[in-house]
């Protein structure tokens, strides 16, 4: 097909032959660059740039209108030295991106694309859970019979109860605001709504008395709707980390967002730990030292191929992670990276991919999965929209090596990006299980999956 | 004038219906604010015209579960099915588009709202004649004012999204660039 190039796109083929060079040379990530920008399980086939119709949102979407220049006269002729100048004006491709949203209703157990989900050989996929509209973050109690499932663009969590061998749906605290991250301890959920951090003790002994009231232990947090839903994990020194994100798409902010958080577990003691991030929706920690590990989403609308998510690692407290002014650890900001050096900054460990949403991680801790997957990294990668050909929908293994770096990307599961550039699926978070399988939160199923291995029984589906 | 938008909204939320209705019994009382030819005549009140029924659908539904709180949208969408709110986003969006704000326009300010609406890519996700696309809604022939508050609010956090795609991209537009932008896509054509 042929199509005019337009001043945008040799930008941005411009920028990306920059970073490349500028990726080649930097010797720790050149070797998983191409890993990250093309995993064996990519699809080859045209894209379709239309956004993605989503497989139940009720209704089916009406198709998008035909797109027709729109009557005014062209920009350069409006307003001399504009900051239009070099942009491209209804470029057709561009104008096709849009955000990619969940439908908001479950998909139906019985109409779960499960077979259209490719595992890596060895591994099975299967449904763990259905009709948890919007599933994201995983958490789980002591014995792992209790699954706590958090939401971002509705207002509930979730617990799946195993009980006698059934799994039981129920609601475990409503009314909440935008409660996207989860964590368990000791007996207590801890909740992070958007401005606000919450605990509901004694979790368990009430989950069949309908949902519960959680108490707030950390108010008063910025109410930014942009990148203000949070990740909430629990550190192995017993304290509670979460983030605030950039309060928007590339900004300048205050000292209150783009940062990482911790608090002592009653709500005290809250401290800044990291900053220049952008919106981290994934961390965990290296069993091997304990260093804390965590995804940062790259910025929009700067290229179609760049910025890279990030995969980042704190050796030492209060690092600077760029954001917004260095990107990727090698690409200094088109608006607010002059003045700054990116050798400033601590660079990523792994590219993720462009506009990837890698978000939620884990490190593989269990004994089911091969050996080689031991203490690596396993990412679920959301997928892209501000991209005309998608990326990621999949979830990877990211290799750790013994001195904390990060070696190749290799796909593990694959399919809920379809070769016609359309999900059908997004996974969202992942969780090791105790006996060693992997649970995959799906938003745009409303689903959980589990993942498998049994070395005797080798068809990948 | 204001006096009479006033009392003509006044007027309409007379007529809300009490909860659980069918389509058919609610939709009456939707198009006495809304309007029934898709353009709504009361201040504040957006019209619906020509929505995208996906939009449609997720706004509904985020009324009734209060994810959105705009008073009485809350009350009128209680205790609809999934269902009804997909009939409703399909009635909806098959009544005529809204017309552009009529009479001269200040060519100047109409050029700087056009513009602003490529300088912040408006048209990449809300299409080139800004008639929206499937959960992006129509903007085009929209009320100033309603386009006015609804920006503002996604600036303030007062406006909830069903994602953060807004929230993202309004905190480098000003308040200034906000009324250029409204008075802009109240008056293009689509």
């Amino acid at each position: 097909m042929l199509r005019r190039v337009s001043r945008g796109t040799l930008l941005a083929a411009t920028l990306t032959l920059l970073a490349s060079t500028a990726i080649a040379q930097q010797q720790d990530n050149s070797a998983q660059a191409p890993a990250a920008s093309a995993p064996a399980a990519a699809p080859a086939a045209e894209p379709t740039p239309a956004p993605a119709p989503a497989p139940i949102p009720v209704a089916a979407p009406a198709p998008a209108p035909p797109t027709t220049a729109a009557a005014a006269p062209p920009a350069d002729k409006l307003l001399p030295g504009s900051p239009l100048f070099d942009r491209p004006a209804n470029n057709d491709a561009a104008s096709k991106l849009a955000p990619v949203p969940p439908p908001p209703v479950a998909v139906a157990a019985d109409k779960l694309p499960i077979d259209k989900l490719k595992a890596a050989k060895g591994f099975k996929i299967e449904v763990y859970a259905s009709g948890i509209a919007d599933a994201r973050s995983l958490a789980q109690n002591d014995d792992g019979s209790v699954i706590f499932v958090g939401n971002r663009v509705r207002d509930k969590v979730y617990a799946i109860v195993n009980k006698r061998g059934k799994r039981e749906i129920k609601v475990v605290a409503q009314g909440l605001y935008r409660p996207n991250g989860v964590a368990f301890k000791n007996g207590t959920l801890y909740i992070a709504e958007l401005y606000q951090i919450d605990k509901i003790d004694n979790v368990l002994a009430n989950l069949d008395k309908g949902p519960q009231k959680p108490t707030v232990i950390i108010p008063g947090l910025p109410k930014d709707e942009a990148h203000g839903w949070k990740y909430l994990a629990i550190g192995p020194d017993n304290k509670l980390y979460f983030e605030v994100g950039q309060p928007g798409n590339n900004v300048l902010h205050d000292k209150d967002h783009g940062i990482l958080h911790r608090a002592n577990l009653d709500g005290s003691g809250l401290e800044t730990i990291a900053t220049g991030i952008r919106n981290t929706v994934g961390f965990d920690w290296n069993p091997r030292n304990h260093e804390l590990y965590f995804t940062d989403n790259g910025r929009d609308w700067m290229s179609e191929d760049l910025p890279n998510d990030e995969l980042n690692r704190i050796t030492k407290l209060g690092e600077d992670f760029g954001e917004p002014y260095c990107h990727q650890g090698n690409i200094p900001d088109p608006t607010f990276g002059w003045g700054h050096d990116c050798k400033d900054y601590v660079p990523p460990i792994a590219l993720m991919g462009p506009h990837a949403a890698a978000l939620g991680m884990k490190f593989y801790t269990g004994s089911m999965f091969p050996a080689r997957y031991r203490e690596n990294i396993i990412v679920a990668r959301h997928g892209s929209w501000n991209k005309t050909k998608k990326f990621g929908g999949d979830v990877v293994m990211v290799q750790i090596n013994k001195d904390g770096s990060a070696g190749a990307i290799e796909p593990l599961v694959t399919g809920f990006l379809q070769p016609d550039n359309n999900y059908i699926g997004r996974a969202v978070d992942v969780m090791v299980m105790k006996d060693g399988s992997l649970l995959i939160s799906d938003d745009w199923n409303g689903a959980v999956w589990r993942l498998s291995y049994d070395s005797a029984h080798t068809a990948s589906r | 004038m204001r006096l009479i938008a006033v009392a003509l909204t006044a007027l309409c939320w007379a007529v809300l219906p009490a909860a659980a209705q069918s389509v058919a019994e609610r939709l009456p009382a939707c198009l006495a604010c809304h309007g029934e030819n898709g353009q709504s005549q009361n201040t504040g009140v957006p019209s619906l015209g020509a929505q995208q029924s996906y939009y449609v659908t997720i706004q509904l539904l985020m009324f009734r579960d209060h994810l959105r709180i705009a008073d009485p949208m809350n009350d009128m969408a209680k205790g609809l099915s999934d269902d009804e709110l997909t009939k409703f986003a399909d009635i909806i969006s098959k009544l005529p588009a809204p017309q552009p704000v009529a009479g001269p326009v200040d060519d100047a300010r109409m050029a700087r709202g056009r513009a602003l609406v490529e300088e912040n890519r408006c048209n990449f996700c809300h299409t080139a004649t800004l008639v929206g696309q499937q959960n992006v809604p129509r903007i085009a022939g929209q009320r100033e004012e309603y386009l006015v508050k609804a920006l503002r609010g996604y600036k303030d956090n007062s406006r909830r999204g069903y994602d953060s795609s807004m929230a993202d991209v309004v905190p480098p537009i000003t308040d200034e660039e906000i009324l250029d932008l409204a008075y802009y896509i109240a008056r293009v054509k689509s």
